[in-house]
């Protein structure tokens, strides 16, 4: 069994088995501080973004951040239309986090729920159902999504439906094997022979007990999701200006490497260390919650 | 075991079959293309005239059956953008995307396996750290960033290597390593816990405790078991192969069918998308069909009469 071997590989050494307490490696701690500095961004946009994300000022184009001989009233530098860097990335942080936080909560009740209607109905809406999740496995939600986006066109609300799409038929496999294998568990008999319905025990006993399961898978699927929307973004499907997103920011710099790196840098350094910590840190969470779950992707 | 091979392949044609469909369904929710490609102030006779020739005036389940008829027939539709047959339009991609995938996939490959192989070996050393902090790295970073830093590094500050084109094989350098970058990281991560996983198994320790030498119950026992997962783990990750090379092709101008794919997403070319989803999807369906095959021709555990992977 895996269910001794640290698979985070990492940062993940020994120490206490205790759930959190004890052993939280430096580079967890770090991550974590990343995720709720960015959060903090995120709820915070509107007070400490410096000026409007969208105010363009011609005369002050292109001026680099103050570490490449910039001024202090740009500290990341301006983009091609003279905008603050900073503020923009700013109200981007909220933008992507808010879509990756919507989309990932989204594909996991979408998950959840038909995994649970397949578990508990069996029989041709199970078949139905998986034979979705077959699907869906066999074509990468980036697919679905450009087809959709190209054909039907997109708007924010299609677009988070659009980024939820990403990993939910994970839950639905993982809900549907969990439900039906907790029922010859002895703690469900046990309230069985108590006399509980079946619903009560599954609403009652058994989502609570898989419920390590979907988090672990949550932290497994929200950098998935965030890589979808900043791809999409990037390559001009998603985000449209003038609202800004990390990837919508990233591939307008790209045309301006030359002259001005910072545009792409910045949002592209900050949209790696956020998977970077998310990986880390569920990884982490993984080894603590859930040693069942195999080490894959 | 033909038997497993008919009733996969049959598997294989219906998720195709429900792929084309879903073509279908979205492209009438699109609603009427002739308004969506035509100019507004297309005359009537005009539209009605496009109306006719791509026969949507015609009730819907005739629509569908005509489709299905056209893409056996493989018959995809005109691109928009310069009037030629989509799948002529696609079929030229191809062979770009197929050897920017092959490239990564080798490089993915023949640097990833041993890393992961030494980290397992190594377990819990300094290199098993340093292994997997590097695999972390490479799937954590996303392929747009990691090709423009390449970019910024090697076309820009170092000029070294040319940023976009496809006229000599240096140009194949820098998208090959950006699309195998994640990749690597994740095919290093899991042969180390594939690894890890046969090197725990009782018929290792027995065969070492009965004395047989550690380099024979590797070659004889712990690969061919570790291989098994790698395979089954490559299968899956061919789609999101694709989805890289999507991203790749873009950044580095590389004629390839993502390239191609988000280009007409932009123009909305329907013809070409419709096309060139198709052939991806095709695409991954057979390879994890090829997969499958090979797993069970392999694995004498596979069940192949039915009932595996579902709990009943």
């Amino acid at each position: 069994m895996s269910a001794a071997e640290p698979l985070a590989g990492a940062a993940v050494a020994g120490g206490a088995r205790s759930r959190f307490s004890g052993g939280m490696p430096l580079s967890i701690r770090l991550a974590l501080g990343f995720l709720l500095l960015m959060v903090v961004v995120s709820l915070l946009a509107p007070v400490i973004a410096p000026y409007d994300f969208a105010t363009q000022n011609l005369a002050r184009r292109l001026r680099p951040p103050v570490f490449w001989g910039g001024e202090w009233a740009y500290v990341l530098g301006t983009d091609h239309l003279g905008r603050d860097i900073l503020s923009r990335l700013i109200y981007g942080i909220r933008t992507s986090i808010a879509i990756a936080l919507a989309g990932t909560l989204i594909g996991a009740a979408i998950g959840t729920v038909l995994g649970y209607v397949a578990a508990r109905r069996r029989g041709w809406l199970d078949d139905v159902i998986m034979m979705m999740v077959d699907v869906q496995a066999a074509l990468p939600a980036f697919f679905i999504a450009i087809a959709f986006i190209a054909l039907v066109g997109s708007n924010l609300l299609i677009f988070v439906v659009l980024v939820s799409l990403e990993g939910w038929e994970r839950y639905t496999r993982l809900v549907r094997g969990l439900v039906i294998s907790e029922q010859a568990a002895l703690y469900v008999r046990a309230v069985k022979a108590l006399g509980a319905t079946a619903h009560r025990v599954n609403l009652r006993h058994v989502l609570p007990n898989i419920a390590a399961s979907l988090v672990v898978q949550m932290t497994i699927t929200f950098p998935w999701v965030i890589l979808l929307e900043t791809t999409l973004s990037f390559l001009g499907l998603g985000v449209q200006p003038p609202g800004t997103s990390l990837g919508q920011m990233l591939g307008a710099g790209r045309n301006y490497l030359l002259q001005a790196w910072w545009i792409a840098v910045c949002p592209g350094l900050v949209i790696f260390l956020t998977t970077l910590s998310v990986s880390l840190f569920g990884d982490w969470l993984r080894d603590r919650l859930d040693p069942t779950l195999d080490g894959a992707a | 075991m033909l038997n497993f091979i008919a009733r996969r392949m049959l598997r294989a044609l219906l998720t195709l079959a429900i792929c084309v469909t879903a073509v279908f369904v979205v492209l009438r929710l699109a609603g009427d293309p002739t308004d969506m490609l035509l100019p507004d102030d297309t005359p009537p006779e005009v539209k009605a005239d496009y109306r006719e020739r791509w026969g949507i005036d015609r009730p819907i389940a005739e629509q569908y059956a005509r489709f299905l008829l056209a893409v056996t027939r493989g018959d995809l539709g005109v691109s928009f953008a310069d009037g030629r047959s989509a799948v002529i339009v696609v079929a030229e991609a191809i062979p770009n995307t197929l050897l920017l995938a092959a490239a990564a996939l080798c490089l993915a490959l023949i640097i990833g396996i041993p890393l992961g192989m030494l980290a397992a070996l190594k377990h819990n050393s300094a290199l098993d750290r340093i292994v997997m902090s590097i695999a972390v790295l490479g799937f954590s970073i996303p392929t747009f960033f990691f090709g423009i830093l390449l970019i910024l590094l090697f076309a820009l500050t170092l000029r070294w290597l040319p940023s976009s084109g496809t006229d000599t094989w240096w140009h194949l350098v820098m998208p090959t390593l950006t699309l195998a970058a994640g990749l690597l990281g994740k095919i290093a991560r899991f042969t180390r816990t594939a690894m890890l996983e046969a090197l725990g198994q009782s018929f290792v320790r027995t065969a070492r405790a009965k004395g047989v030498p550690r380099l024979p119950v590797l070659l004889r026992h712990v690969f061919p078991n570790a291989a098994v997962p790698l395979l089954m783990f490559l299968g899956i990750e061919t789609g999101l192969l694709f989805a890289g090379a999507a991203v790749t092709e873009t950044i580095f101008a590389w004629p390839g069918v993502g390239r191609l794919l988000v280009s007409s997403a932009g123009a909305r070319d329907l013809a070409v998308i419709q096309t060139a989803i198709l052939f991806v999807a095709a695409v991954i369906i057979v390879s994890n069909l090829a997969v499958d095959i090979i797993h069970a021709l392999i694995d004498p555990r596979v069940d192949v009469l039915g009932a595996e992977g579902r709990p009943s």
